[in-house]
This record gives structure tokens, C-alpha cells and sequence, in this order.
């Protein structure tokens, strides 16, 4: 594995009696993709959430590039290089598309906006869409707009929350060629349920269940565990 | 983009030639809408643009007014820089107050502002000796100049009006158009999404409400030498309705809607009050007739039908 970029150790949320997130570890290769998987509930959204900041972690730590972000807050983990695109579409809708891009491409003070947010929408292709109202496109386009909107932040770690929830398949398809093409400048953390995207993307997986990590491995060893295949998978013995 | 820097200069020139042509009565009755609209584009940076709900901006306008008023005639500070001191006040008090209210949002922010508002009027009831309490205090005329420039008279007093709405306006629209300008904008829309963009909403918004109370203190320097008087009236609730008024009138978010309010409600209330004494019900069914027919106020309504390019 390549060097560690991202870290999380011991990071726990409990919501009462719930352990949502229980002590969970994780090491993420710089330029690599890095597939987040489990069950519905398993504690993704939560980890990512304690990962980004939206959410304090009660105990555990994270450093990005050697440096400890645990303390900061969200706003300046993202100006440390930690993106985040939302499971539930979170946009301006009653801003144009390109005012939606420009807004991440000026936290990096291009000379030329303009050019700036025109390139980020042209690697979605959005640019032709740029004076519409964000609002009133598609909803996969509004995914698409997204994950424009982290990719124009450059960030270092790109956290990706279900970005193909909605993508038609040819969608998917060209979105699976973008997130390929970010390596090795972006390290990208992917939640996925689409198990195909997972598999043809990821450099390595990790699985969470009940809130605590099951696993970490290349996508053959993730198959070929036991304890996965019970967990997320499901045992060949559960068709009988 | 030039059409939209074309069209509010052409608002300015066309000020400008009125200067000239106006019957008395109207011309100080404009010079007055100048700079109360120059108050009305501070409310709107703060919640046109921003989306920030205050329920408090009289307390940045008198503090803009007593810096002024009391630096003349207690400190006999001059005129000129007592109207920089008055700017200074009225940004001074909102950065203050923001520091403290911005913690809260919605409604919460609302009542917050209000009662700081409150407090600053009872304050000034306080001080009575000092402000002159509710009566307050008249400016000397041979104070309320700048340089060879009598404020008081007619002529001088409307340029300069002028001139303080044509850099408020051309500031505005500027504001708008730059990076700042979509980062107090994004705050308004999606305060969640900002942060997960790298925006600290508290500073975006810290900055939005300072430069709000700036454009609200430089109204109130500049309307204690242009009239001369100075009192707590100014700092009661009306003047805090007032701008919300003619920004919603006007058309929230747009940069010439908080002028328009202004001389619509002003004109609206003068002229209704030659045939009725009922003039708040005449505000009242406007204000009507504006939620119901154009919510978006007058400018946001032509904006959404005819003039999508309209800043």
C-alpha cells in the first residue's frame, strides 16, 4: 500500500445506546480508491460524517497527511483537503449550475475564475448546462453537479457518499472513468451499495458492520472472506 | 453585464439631472429616500443577500447618527471626519452585535436583534442628558458643513445625498458580483452545503451584518448634518421595520430594489395622506397586495418575468 494519507484510529459515536461507530480504524493509501461497504446501518454515513467533521466523534482521532484534524471543525477540514459530497443531494437549487461550481472553484482563488468553474463542470459534463438553474435539472444530473462541486475543491481526499444513487447506467459507467481518472492526485473514499462499481474500482475495501470494521482487504480477499460473505454478502446456505 | 452597470448608472444620471428640474418640496423629499435607500441596500446586503432576518438595523443607524450628532456637538469634532466616525459606529455595532447574535439563526436571530435594538433605544432614554433623551438634540447649522459644502442647503445637501447613494448602489452591486458576494449569497441558500465547501458560515455572515451596519451607520451619519437633528426615535423599532419594508417592497436580493422601495412607500404614504389620515392602512394594503400578487417585490417580480440579467 501506498503511503497512508488519511487516518482514523479508535473513532467511536454512540447515539444513546446505540453504537452507530464502535472504535473503528482505518488507513487510506494515498491515490488510492477506497471502497466503503456494509448492510443498511452499518455506520457509513455516520463514519464519513466523523470523518468530515459534520459530526464530533466521542472519542479517536483523524490525521490527514500527518497532521492531526480530530479538533477542527468542518469548514476547516475541507480547507485541509477533505472533500465531501452528500448521500442526499445538497445543492443551491435556486442558483445557476455554474454559480454552484464557482462556489467551490473560488475556495481555491483561480486567477481565472471563470475558466476555473467551466473546467470543474466540463469534467462532469455539465459545462453546456453552466446558465441553468441547478434546481431544475435532472436528479442525476443534480449527483453529477455533486460530485463537480467536490472535485472542483482539489481536494487530497475526495469522501464520495453514494454517488451513483440514481445515475442511469450509462451514467455510471462515465462516472466510473472520472473517479479512475482522479489517481493519484485524489485519494477517494467511495460508499457504495452498487456492488459492480465497487468491485471494478476499488483498490481496496473495507467492510463495517453493526458499527465496527468486519474487514479490510483487496477486492478478492473481501470476497473470499467468510465472515463478510455472513455478514453483507450472504452465506450460500441462505438461499436453501 | 455591462447592461446591468449601464442600467444603475443610468438610475444615477437620471438622479442627477432631477437634482436640477425637482419643485423644493420634491427635491428634499428625494434627497431623504437617497440616503434612507442607502440604509434600506445595508438591510438588504444583510438579508436580501445573506438571509440574515434583522429585526434590529435601527440600532446601526442611530449609532451611525449619535457618533456623528454627539462627536459635532459634544467633542466639536469635524463634520467630515464625524461622518467617518459615524460609518465606523454603525459597522462597529453591528460587528458587536453579530459576534453575539450570529451564534443563534432564524428566529432566535430575530428576537436577538431586536432586544439588543431595544436596549440601545432605552439606553439613549437613559442618557437623557447626554442624547437629549427622546427630544433630542438639534445640530447647529454652522456645523453641518463640509469644507465650502453647506449640507444644509438644498443644492449641496441633495448632491451629496447623491453622491452617498451612488457609491452605496455601485458598492452593492459590486459586492454582488464578486467572489464575496455568492459566498454571503450561498450562506442564504444552503448554509450546510457551504460549510461542507470550505465556508465558515459565522465569518461569511460576521462580515455580511459589519458591512450591513457600515451602509445602516453611514444613513444615519449622513442624515443627522443633511436635517440637522438628532433623536431617539430614530433608534425605536419603526427604524428597524422601515428598511425590511422597502427591501421587501422593493424586491429582496436585488441591488436598485431597496431604492425603488423607498420612494414607492415614502411617495405612497405622501400622497395617501392628502385624501385620508389613514395612511397605515394604505401601507398596509400595499404591503398586502405586494405578498399576494409579487412576493418577490417589485424588482424580483419584473426580474422572474421580463429581466432574468437584472443584478
Amino acid at each position: 500500500m501506498a503511503a497512508v494519507i488519511l487516518s482514523a484510529r479508535g473513532l467511536t459515536r454512540h447515539f444513546g445506546g446505540l453504537k452507530a461507530v464502535d472504535e473503528v480504524d482505518l488507513d487510506l493509501g494515498a491515490g488510492d480508491i477506497h471502497a466503503l461497504i456494509g448492510p443498511n446501518g452499518a455506520g457509513k454515513t455516520t463514519f464519513v460524517s466523523l470523518l468530515a467533521g459534520r459530526i464530533q466523534a466521542q472519542a479517536g482521532s483523524v490525521t490527514l497527511a500527518g497532521r492531526d484534524i480530530t479538533r477542527l471543525r468542518a469548514h476547516a477540514r475541507v480547507r485541509a483537503g477533505l472533500a465531501y459530497t452528500f448521500q442526499i443531494t445538497s445543492i443551491y437549487p435556486r442558483l445557476s449550475v455554474f454559480d454552484n461550481a464557482a462556489l467551490a472553484a473560488q475556495r481555491g482563488n483561480p486567477p481565472d475564475l471563470r475558466a476555473a468553474t467551466m473546467a470543474a463542470l466540463s469534467r462532469t459534463g455539465l459545462e453546456s448546462r453552466a446558465q441553468q438553474v441547478a434546481g431544475t435539472l435532472s436528479y442525476g444530473h443534480q449527483r453529477l453537479l455533486e460530485i463537480t462541486m467536490g472535485l472542483a475543491l482539489s481536494p487530497r481526499v475526495l469522501i464520495l457518499d453514494e454517488p451513483t444513487q440514481g445515475l442511469a447506467a450509462s451514467e455510471i459507467e462515465g462516472f466510473k472513468a472520472l473517479v479512475r481518472g482522479l489517481a493519484p492526485a485524489t485519494t477517494v473514499l467511495l460508499i457504495e451499495h452498487n456492488m459492480e462499481v465497487v468491485m471494478d474500482l476499488a483498490d481496496r475495501i473495507t467492510v463495517l458492520n453493526f458499527g465496527r470494521r468486519l474487514a479490510t482487504g483487496t477486492p478478492a480477499e473481501i470476497r473470499a472472506d467468510p465472515a463478510v460473505q455472513a455478514a453483507y454478502l450472504g452465506t450460500p446456505h441462505a438461499a436453501a | 453585464m455591462t447592461r446591468a452597470l449601464g442600467l444603475h448608472l443610468a438610475v444615477i444620471a437620471a438622479l442627477l439631472v432631477a437634482g436640477f428640474v425637482l419643485p423644493a418640496y420634491h427635491h428634499t423629499n428625494v434627497a431623504r429616500i437617497m440616503v434612507m435607500a442607502v440604509f434600506a441596500m445595508g438591510y438588504n446586503i444583510a438579508y436580501g443577500t445573506t438571509g440574515l432576518l434583522s429585526l434590529g438595523h435601527a440600532l446601526f443607524f442611530a449609532a451611525g447618527m449619535y457618533a456623528t450628532g454627539l462627536g459635532i456637538s459634544l467633542l466639536a469634532v469635524p463634520t467630515g471626519p464625524a461622518l467617518a466616525l459615524g460609518v465606523v459606529a454603525g459597522a462597529a455595532m453591528a460587528c458587536a452585535v453579530g459576534l453575539l447574535a450570529l451564534r443563534t439563526g432564524g428566529v432566535s436571530f430575530m428576537i436577538v436583534t431586536l432586544m439588543f435594538a431595544q436596549a440601545g433605544y432605552l439606553t439613549l432614554l437613559y442618557f437623557g442628558p447626554v442624547t437629549g433623551g427622546d427630544e433630542g438634540f438639534v445640530l447647529d447649522r454652522a456645523t453641518r458643513a463640509v469644507g465650502p459644502l453647506d449640507l444644509s442647503a438644498d443644492m449641496p445637501r441633495y448632491f451629496a445625498a447623491l453622491a452617498l447613494f451612488a457609491v452605496a448602489l455601485l458598492g452593492h452591486l459590486a459586492l454582488t458580483r464578486s467572489a464575496f458576494g455568492r459566498s454571503m449569497v450561498a450562506m442564504r441558500e444552503n448554509e450546510e452545503r457551504s460549510r461542507m465547501l470550505g465556508y465558515n458560515p459565522f465569518a461569511v455572515e460576521l462580515a455580511a451584518l459589519t458591512l450591513s451596519g457600515a451602509y445602516a451607520g453611514a444613513a444615519g451619519a449622513a442624515f443627522a448634518v443633511m436635517f440637522g437633528y438628532v433623536g431617539a426615535s430614530f433608534a425605536g423599532v419603526q427604524y428597524s421595520i422601515l428598511p425590511l419594508l422597502y427591501v421587501l417592497v422593493g424586491g429582496a436580493g436585488t441591488i436598485l430594489g431597496p431604492f425603488i422601495g423607498a420612494l414607492v412607500m415614502f411617495y405612497l404614504i405622501d400622497l395617501s395622506s392628502l385624501v385620508t389620515t389613514a395612511t397605515l392602512f394604505v401601507t398596509g394594503a400595499a404591503l398586502l397586495l405586494i405578498v399576494v400578487f409579487a412576493p418577490r417585490g417589485i424588482l424580483g417580480a419584473i426580474r422572474e418575468r421580463w429581466a432574468p440579467w437584472l443584478p
